[in-house]
């Protein structure tokens, strides 16, 4: 059927270029949830400073010489930021928007948006890394963790799928 | 010859930079591919648009690729390379919660930040739910890092656990995914769906 995205096989090449890239400059893959982590880190910080020093948590990434926003994922998540924008320009896409199933309202999709991003970021710390910087660039790099990652996150949601096929079908 | 930066080939001042530019390109794809729409992510597990399993897994294998045929060529040191350690329980049960979170919120980190960028108000939220997500899990990290940092197995490579080469992994992958692109073309014509 005729879309107004890229092929999909296209991007994926694509998108393994860019991955390729990562590894050949930086010696690492792409990320997401560890840029919100440096953003978490970086505002408790400006917060409460003596909670950051002494937990055992927050300790690893503040203190003398530490600054939790000069990170590689901080840079390269603004660079998402740009990219997004830049196509979504490109491809007459800008729009604020509550995407939705028209068989909900706008507000469940928030709700249920709200609660899916708690969950994502609570699992990306347990599971070390999301999506980009578990799943995609650990299969990349053959790791045991990236293909768990990828099994499990897609085998969840789709156990899950019946139970919430009122939001998307 | 690579990666670059570790080896010093490139100055580390520029590491942020090159940061920055992989962002822009890894942005631009998402949002190219359809990532930046809730409802073309979710078609992946109602079977009306596959679009996420078509180019996640084509962009694994060609990296995956790339770095073998690299490796071979002697362009890159794949020793250099950072391979995530894998923990199999906090893996396990971080996966799940993922999973869960990426049905109901329709997102995941990635591209909630892509669509964010071209004004979406729903992955605005999901991302203030990342943020507190995170939040969390720094609170309560005491009660959770004997499980957390339980049952580790270091960077351990698939290829090593079966006792197979890289190349012979990277076949069975492609062999898998061209199956399931097969399966998710025939989803597609089954479940009909709207352009978003």
């Amino acid at each position: 059927m005729k879309t107004k995205y890229m092929n999909p096989y296209l991007a994926g090449v694509l998108l393994g270029l860019v991955l390729l890239m990562a590894f050949f400059f930086s010696g690492r893959g792409l990320g997401a949830s560890g840029a919100v982590k440096s953003v978490v880190v970086a505002a408790v910080d400006v917060v409460a400073p003596e909670h950051t020093a002494n937990s055992g948590y927050y300790s690893k990434y503040v203190g003398e010489g530490k600054s939790p926003m000069k990170a590689w994922l901080v840079f390269e998540m603004i660079g998402v930021l740009v990219g997004g924008f830049l196509s979504g320009a490109f491809s007459g896409r800008l729009k604020w928007k509550v995407e939705h199933f028209p068989g909900i309202t706008a507000n469940r999709r928030l709700i249920f948006a709200g609660m899916g991003g708690i969950l994502f970021g609570f699992g990306s710390q347990l599971g070390r890394g999301c999506t980009s910087g578990s799943a995609l660039t650990g299969m990349a790099s053959l790791s045991v963790a990236g293909f768990v990652s990828m099994m499990v996150i897609f085998g969840t949601a789709f156990a899950l799928a019946f139970f919430l096929r009122k939001n998307w079908i | 010859m690579g990666p670059l930066v570790p080896q010093e080939i490139i100055g580390a001042d520029w590491n942020l930079f090159i940061a920055f530019a992989i962002g822009i390109g890894f942005g631009f794809v998402l949002e190219q591919a359809g990532f930046s729409s809730s409802r073309k992510l979710a078609g992946m597990f109602y079977g009306y648009d596959t679009v996420v399993l078509k180019v996640f897994f084509t962009g694994a294998i060609t990296a995956m690729l790339g770095l073998l045929f690299f490796s071979l060529f002697g362009w890159i040191d794949l020793n250099l390379i950072y391979v995530n350690p894998t923990f199999l329980g906090s893996a396990i049960v971080g996966g799940v919660i993922m999973g869960a979170g990426f049905i109901i919120g329709g997102f995941c980190p990635g591209t909630s930040v892509c669509a964010a960028a071209i004004g979406k108000i729903d992955a605005m939220i999901f991302i203030g739910g990342i943020f507190l997500g995170i939040f969390f899990f720094a609170e309560g990290y005491p009660l959770l890092k004997d499980f957390y940092m339980s049952g580790s197995m270091g960077p351990l490579k698939v290829s090593d656990v079966f006792g197979i080469s890289g190349g012979v992994l990277a076949l069975i992958v492609i062999i898998t995914a061209i199956v399931m692109f097969k399966l998710g073309e025939l989803a597609e014509k089954r479940w009909p769906r709207e352009e978003y």
